[in-house]
């Protein structure tokens, strides 16, 4: 097992430096995708495969279709060749042999699991939810308002204001 | 099951942070500067998550729920903010905005 952790932490550090190392926005954050699935590999090395699935769901595929929505709204780093560029070999040979390797270990890892038994030293998402709604009660009602807080805030930014305050305050 | 030392799994850790934080500093598009935040953010989830399967406790992994929930939070607000921002000054350029007044 400990070969898989190495080859997900490479395959992490190196798209992350993709990432924040690239020109397209897009391209980066396709980059930034690969290395939380590779994280995610490395969550479910670890026996949490609960988290190993939110980060999945949540991570990769919320936050990071949020960012690419965005991205393609602003209309950044897409010019008219940019299908052109696409079909060139070295736009997608990188992330592709990336993602492979990910793809290669998790099977990998997964023949090597027993199929009937569940994994002894494994933190089953039962324990997680049993804390999770006792002892931190609290933190999930202060994470419930921080959200509130957050669909507000964010539906408060992202409405249009008219830059006009007054009529008689309006220059040109 | 893994037995790759923690220290390593801290350092793995360490790294990404380390990558999302000299992200942070070096790019001076805002986009990009909330893509390195969240490589932190995760770097920082990793190490809960390796504390709690080092100890055998669930509570590493609620805490990376609340990361999440803090996350998703900071992305919505942050990226309204990067829309507003950018149809006020047609830029992406964090130094753009450095100013309190409005020159415009």
């Amino acid at each position: 097992m400990n070969v898989f952790f190495y080859i997900a932490a490479s395959v992490a550090i190196i798209s992350t430096i993709m990432a924040i190392s690239g020109k397209n926005a897009i391209h980066s954050l396709l980059y930034l995708i690969l290395s939380l699935l590779a994280v995610s590999v490395i969550f479910y090395l670890l026996s949490a495969p609960f988290i190993a699935a939110l980060e999945v769901i949540i991570y990769a595929g919320a936050i990071m279709v949020l960012f690419i929505f965005v991205t393609m709204m602003l209309n950044i780093g897409l010019e008219r060749e940019a299908e052109n560029k696409w079909l060139k070999p070295r736009m997608w040979i990188v992330p592709s042999i990336l993602a492979v390797i990910l793809l290669i270990t998790l099977i990998l890892a997964l023949r090597n699991v027993e199929p009937t038994a569940p994994d002894k030293e494994a933190i089953l998402p039962k324990e997680v939810g049993i804390s999770l709604f006792s002892t931190y009660l609290l933190g999930v009602e202060i994470a419930a308002i921080l959200l509130m807080a957050g669909v507000i805030g964010a539906y408060h930014l992202g409405s249009q204001k008219k830059k006009v305050i007054h009529r008689f305050l309006k220059t040109s | 099951m893994l037995t790759v030392p923690i220290g390593t799994q801290i350092i793995f850790a360490g790294i990404l942070f380390l990558l999302g934080l000299v992200g942070l500093l070096v790019r001076r598009n805002m986009i990009f500067m909330l893509m390195s935040i969240e490589v932190m953010f995760n770097s920082a989830g990793l190490v809960f998550i390796i504390a709690g399967t080092h100890w055998k406790q669930p509570d590493g992994q609620v805490m990376f729920i609340f990361i999440l929930a803090v996350t998703a939070v900071e992305v919505s607000i942050a990226l309204a903010l990067i829309l507003q921002v950018y149809h006020h000054f047609k830029t992406l350029d964090a130094d753009a905005v450095n100013n309190l007044k409005d020159t415009n």
